[in-house]
């Protein structure tokens, strides 16, 4: 029984302490004002740190436990997830606590339900609370995209992801609820075995349909992307770093828990695959072509995250260990790029007012390590060594030529360079060009520095030594196979 | 049976294509709600008593008059005669039909119409009488459905502190600042 409450401790610790900031955060004044993240900051670090201490006593144990009644699947992969998500969460607290206008309880407590909301999307064993899981993680990104009441942009971008997101939701629940009418389950290993027993119904393709829509949508691969550029444009800045990649991170641990284990139908007998390599060859080539023309660097990052996508689906096609397995070190390495390139815009576009890619001109001569974390953050986007994007992309690709996808990697691999082309073209404004406002350093508070300084650690460490942490990834995969 | 279901579905059905087509929105809030009961007799006709009584407390108790209430308070609507049609109405009308059709048609080919066939067995007697009981009892074991329950609760949490941020007036107007 104990184990049962040590397995979900970190998500009711991130509860408690969305009640606690909530109490405190009410109309801060003056000092208090930072005093909101900074507590929330300290709070998440000591979940981060339960969350380690619990892998370190043997929670997961090296058999995969079902808790909760087959709700919770407590094993590597829940674990792998379970850090990325609460670290995405503590980095991008540590990013807002100058914010002036987030400085509410309630955005910090949104953060945390959401990532109470991911923890379980990866942990979910069973339909049910897989579903109650997402809801609970978008209807919180709903809020966050539109919490900037004053301008016009920010509510714009709220009800659009809200009106997308209800129908992507209510799209996924129809195939969900036709998956149980088929088998009779909701609880996803049971669902397995009644699926592996008449795989060729029509049915059962139809579901899937639905429910890859309903997930295309979470993680933005074409054609479900239409929501991703506005609303990271229009969202604050620190709500479009963590949905960029915990979101689209929680997206690929759903569509994992569901795809690999089989429950919509064994992969092998090439269904849907066909589905997903069309999305990830669209989601490659559009997203990338639209980066190209862009002006505004959020809606940069949200066309390169659109293609992101695109290679993070060729892992999924691949349906082997080392392809899942790649799939979760690329997401990590994600979530370090992603959120230290909008930590970046986030300090900048508190001096500048507006997030132009114009805006980053001189930025190498104003403030040179809040370039030197940009340029390698570029870097990793684009794959060049020694940031931590180029293992990331070579091994989702040796993944997929070793299941004899070359074909797939070929078009990866094009396509890596023709987003070469964006990312540096964005260091080029930060090098080469000059602007009239170099004598002006960015202000950077102690807790954003020490964001930037973990986010950059984490893509050197992955770039230089990825061993370590592809060895763990590569044994979450495990749990599928 | 066959013929209550079949009056049932009518009026379930009819008044769904009238909440999209009539130009009073204030009369279309009325058809929802008629709708919304035709369901729920369709819940009381399967012998889900409890699925009834929820869709008639939730969906015509509270949603229906929630959104009567927002259609009354914002007076432009009260008045409004606009068109529900737009100019892609056709398209998506199309696209809407052919989806239909591709489902029921799979929905068919897998069960067919023929009652021979699509009977089945009759569910438990112990299944249909004691819903409820279940219900509660699975709501509160621990290896049942205790962990979604109390992950609904912090779904409303979340709704409700949203549905309050969204609302509150900005009492920090005077801060320009804008990330």
């Amino acid at each position: 029984m104990i184990t049962s409450y040590l397995a979900i401790l970190p998500e009711i610790l991130l509860i408690i302490l969305a009640a606690i900031v909530l109490v405190y955060g009410r109309h801060p004044k003056g000092d208090r004002k930072r005093g909101v993240g900074l507590l929330s900051s300290w709070g998440v670090f000591v979940v981060l740190l339960v969350t380690a201490g619990l892998s370190f006593a043997g929670v997961p144990g090296e058999v995969p436990q079902e808790i909760w009644g087959g709700m919770f699947r407590n094993d590597a992969f829940t674990l792998v997830f379970r850090t990325m998500f609460v670290m995405a969460a503590l980095v991008t607290c540590m990013l807002t606590v100058d914010v002036p206008r987030l400085q509410h309880g309630e955005w910090y407590a949104l953060v945390m339900l959401a990532t109470v909301g991911f923890n379980l999307m990866a942990a979910a064993g069973d339909m049910i609370i897989l579903y109650l899981a997402l809801e609970t993680a978008s209807i919180s990104f709903y809020v966050l995209s539109g919490y900037a009441t004053d301008g016009r942009r920010s509510p714009e971008a709220g009800i659009k992801y809200f009106v997308y997101g209800a129908f992507a939701s209510a799209v996924m629940l129809y195939g969900l609820s036709f998956l149980y009418g088929i088998t009779g389950e909701t609880n996803i290993s049971l669902l397995t075995q009644a699926v592996l027993g008449n795989i060729s119904q029509p049915m059962l393709l139809l579901s899937t349909i639905l429910v890859v829509a309903g997930f295309g949508f979470k993680v933005s691969a074409v054609p479900f992307h239409f929501w991703s550029p506005d609303v990271y444009e229009g969202a604050p800045t620190s709500t479009t770093a963590i949905l960029s990649t915990a979101s689209k991170a929680a997206g690929f641990a759903v569509f994992l828990r569901l795809f690999m284990s089989g429950a919509v139908g064994n992969p092998s007998n090439q269904n849907w695959w066909v589905m997903v390599v069309v999305m990830s060859i669209l989601s490659m080539v559009l997203g990338n072509m639209a980066a190209l023309w862009q002006t505004n660097i959020k809606r940069l990052l949200a066309y390169s995250g659109i293609a992101q996508a695109g290679y993070l689906l060729i892992g999924l096609v691949t349906y082997s260990v080392d392809g899942t397995g790649s799939i979760l070190f690329y997401l990590y390495m994600y979530v370090f790029t992603n959120i230290a390139a909008f930590g970046v815009v986030i300090l900048l576009s508190r001096v500048t007012g507006s997030d132009e890619i114009e805006d980053l001109n001189g930025l190498s001569r104003r403030s040179p390590y809040l370039a030197i974390v940009m340029l390698l953050a570029l870097l990793s986007l684009g794959g060049i060594p020694p940031a931590a994007g180029f293992f990331g992309k070579l091994f989702i690709f040796r993944a997929a030529v070793e299941a004899g996808f070359w074909w797939l990697a070929l078009i990866g691999l094009i396509n890596a360079f023709i987003a070469l082309f964006y990312y540096l073209s964005v260091a080029k404004h930060m090098y080469l060009y000059r602007s009239d406002d170099e004598e002006q350093p960015i202000p950077v508070s102690r807790a954003a520095a020490l964001a930037l300084g973990i986010c950059t650690l984490g893509i050197l460490y992955l770039g230089i030594v990825p061993s370590a942490v592809f060895d763990w990834t590569r044994l979450a995969a495990q749990v599928f196979f | 049976m066959q013929i209550l279901f079949i009056i049932i579905s009518a009026i379930t059905l009819v008044s769904a294509v009238l909440v999209v087509s009539v130009r009073n929105l204030f009369h279309a809030a009325l058809y929802m709600m008629l709708s919304f009961l035709g369901v729920a007799a369709l819940y009381a006709l399967l012998e889900s008593g409890f699925m009834a009584a929820t869709q008639l407390l939730v969906y015509i108790g509270a949603i229906s008059i929630l959104v009567i209430f927002a259609i009354m308070m914002t007076r432009r609507l009260m008045q409004t005669t606009e068109s529900p049609f737009n100019s892609q109405w056709g398209m998506s009308g199309f696209v809407s039909a052919s989806l239909f059709v591709l489902i029921g048609a799979i929905v068919l080919q897998v069960y067919p119409l023929d009652p021979a066939v699509a009977g089945g067995a009759p569910p438990a007697e112990e299944l249909v009488t004691n819903t409820v009981n279940q219900l509660g009892v699975a709501f509160t074991s621990a290896d049942q459905l205790v962990l979604p329950f109390e992950l609904a609760s912090v779904l409303l949490l979340v709704a409700l502190v949203g549905s309050i941020i969204i609302a509150r007036p900005d009492v920090e107007a005077e801060v320009e600042d804008e990330s």
